[in-house]
């Protein structure tokens, strides 16, 4: 067990190394410099961009840039390129933001699918099953921005609740539970709409899981044995079919950061998704590189997680 | 045998077709595959759909651009946001009225018929998908291929071909997918093909591991020793015995990843790095009707839908590729 931790650390490590250096590539590499953002200001002199390039080691060669990105990262003192602030502390802000959203969709999306999708596999091939299935494949077939922006309508002419933003402006000095209760339902739209795509897949998913194990021999043996439906499902059946979900699950962590932007940005939620949508309009590549690593970061933990859980769950498996 | 056995009609009747399973396979595979998507109907509604947008596509382009019948650039001031059905107004001129002096779907902020930018948008956004997806799976296969059947072979004498092409992919993988488009396609020059590109190059790696997983449990199959033991050249064994084997699945998953690459390009318009003008593509028509949701709800509506009903036959088709093609999944 811990031989195989530590040398899941160390591959882990190498690849976050590699990482950086191909996230670093792919965006100083592109055409076009982040002093371009802005060419026609007239006030910006040629020795203006060459002092700015200077202070933010630009005009190095980009070896020399990389180990000034990782360097200023790990020390906390990386500035942005746009208002010279450091990055970490407002990655950290947004962090808080976009936490919330996070929990709550992550929250629907765990429980919504698990009872429809266990719910049409037991009744496989009935009204229920197919017109979840079909729903299901239209929730994953629409745009989201485009099913975000009819619900949003309906939701403000029928229910007078507000949909954009996090609060309510002006309410500051409101008490403490009108905020508390003004934050709620400010996030329920955003955390529904961005929780839908993922119950129709995980619920799916479910499904044709649970078809595979109740279909298996040992669900027949139980049901011979003539215990109770309810404990042939969810001891026998269910228990097995949450097997491979323990890997989804540790694909979550990462959906903090790459799958919010549209939502995000629809709902005009002050996160993580749309400070890195902000930072990419601005050519702000130390939040951009920043934001990158952190998804990655975040990506191989989740791996790492469902490795482990995986042995916790399935005695079969061993971590060596 | 083959053709007798075979019933034209899919049986009704539960006992005989366990008889004919029980007498070993008397179809080939594709039309017993056929015969199990025929009748999905949920596919098969899917499948013509399809086969509809092939038409509307084809025909868009014949008509919007080489022999223009209907004029998607057409600006007519006078007429704008006009809505679907609306004749056009005596303000404009002779030669610049739309087709049977009718907006089929109404007019936009220009005045443009949103029928003609819908048939040119439907060729650019299918061509974005299916060119996306050729991409992605080309790099996929490729990649895959190398590492499945040279996954031995060292490079520099310490580090196997598999060992690269697999790390290599782990890395991609742990980027977030669509901020890394978002990212690339903000810092390239904006063009339909960087689109098609950027697209195409995120999202490759499903495909090379699964090829690569497929090739090496096919590069111990009696069929592939047989090939080495009759001496064929490694080209052959790879692409006449190996590649055909392997495909399948991922041709399958393919009609599903087109689906994806339409939803990733109107997802691109709504953040403003999709097609830029002067394609129309349904992402961007789509992007643009939200500012007159209010004034012209017909702008935002007619693309929605048209998306939302393409994209989800494309993924009807393929899942239900995906249970003909399988046997284990089949209903039985």
């Amino acid at each position: 067990m811990w031989v195989f931790l530590v040398r899941t650390l160390l591959q882990r490590f190498v690849l976050l190394i590699f990482i950086s250096i191909v996230s670093f590539m792919v965006i100083h590499l592109a055409p076009g410099q982040p002093t371009e953002v802005d060419p026609m200001n007239p006030r910006m002199k040629a020795e203006d961009v060459a002092r700015i390039r200077k202070s933010f080691h630009l005009d190095e060669p980009l070896h020399k840039q990389y180990f000034h990105w990782v360097g200023d990262m790990f020390s906390g003192e990386l500035k942005s390129f746009k208002d010279g602030q450091p990055v970490l502390p407002r990655i950290w802000e947004r962090f808080l933001n976009s936490l919330p959203l996070f929990v709550c969709t992550t929250l629907i999306v765990w429980t919504a699918s698990f009872p429809v999708g266990i719910h049409a596999a037991v009744r496989r091939g009935s009204f229920y099953d197919r017109s979840t299935t079909v729903l299901a494949y239209a929730l994953i077939s629409i745009p989201g921005f485009f099913f975000s922006y009819l619900i949003m309508l309906w939701v403000v002419k029928t229910f007078e609740i507000p949909v954009l933003g996090m609060r309510t402006f002006g309410t500051e000095q409101e008490p403490l539970i009108f905020r508390g209760m003004d934050r709620i339902w400010h996030l329920v739209v955003p955390a529904v709409m961005s929780a839908l795509t993922g119950v129709a897949i995980l619920s799916r998913y479910v499904r044709s899981q649970m078809v595979d194990v109740i279909g298996q021999d040992y669900v027949r043996t139980a049901r011979a044995k003539g215990l109770a439906e309810e404990k042939v499902i969810y001891d026998h059946a269910l228990r097995n079919a949450l097997l491979p979900f323990v890997t989804i699950f540790g694909f979550l962590l990462p959906g903090l950061i790459g799958g919010s932007v549209i939502f995000e940005q629809i709902f005009a939620w002050p996160g993580l998704g749309r400070l890195g949508y902000e930072a990419i309009l601005n050519r702000d590549f130390p939040v951009i590189l920043t934001l990158n690593f952190i998804a990655a970061v975040l990506t191989l933990i989740g791996i790492l997680i469902s490795d482990i859980l995986y042995a916790f769950v399935d005695p079969r498996i061993r971590l060596e | 045998m083959t053709t007798t056995s075979a019933p034209q009609e899919p049986t009704r009747l539960p006992l005989v077709k366990a008889e004919a399973e029980a007498l070993g396979p008397s179809e080939s595979p594709l039309r017993e595959a056929w015969r199990h998507f025929r009748r999905d109907r949920l596919a098969m509604a899917g499948l013509c759909v399809l086969a509809f947008l092939v038409l509307v596509a084809v025909f868009g382009k014949i008509l919007t651009e080489w022999r223009v019948v209907f004029d998607p650039a057409q600006v007519r001031l006078p007429d704008k946001l006009r809505p679907p059905l609306a004749g056009a107004s005596e303000l404009i001129a002779k030669d610049q009225l739309p087709e049977f002096g009718l907006y089929l779907f109404g007019t936009d902020e220009l005045g443009r018929s949103v029928f003609a930018r819908m048939m040119q948008g439907s060729f650019v956004s299918l061509s974005i998908g299916i060119v996306a997806v050729a991409i992605s799976l080309s790099i996929g296969i490729l990649l895959g291929g190398l590492a499945g059947y040279y996954g031995e072979r060292k490079l520099l004498g310490f580090i196997s071909v598999d060992t690269l092409i697999m790390r290599f992919t782990d890395v991609v993988l742990c980027f977030p997918t669509f901020f890394l488009i978002l990212t690339v396609v903000a810092l390239l020059p904006p063009s339909i093909f960087n689109i098609m590109i950027v697209i195409g190059a995120t999202s490759w790696m499903g495909t090379a591991r699964f090829v690569r997983a497929e090739f090496l449990s096919l590069r111990e199959q009696d069929f592939v020793v047989a090939a080495h033991a009759l001496g064929l050249p490694e080209r052959r064994i790879i692409f006449r015995h190996m590649v055909p084997n392997a495909l399948a699945p991922v041709f399958v998953s393919s009609s599903i990843d087109v689906a994806h690459a339409i939803l990733t390009e109107s997802a691109l318009s709504f953040l403003g790095f999709g097609v830029r003008p002067p394609f129309a593509t349904w992402g961007n028509i789509l992007a643009d009707g939200r500012l007159y949701i209010f004034d012209a709800p017909w702008l935002f509506l007619i693309p929605g839908f048209a998306i939302l009903v393409v994209v989800l036959a494309f993924n009807l088709v393929g899942e239900g590729l995906r249970e003909a093609l399988n046997p284990r999944l089949r209903r039985r």
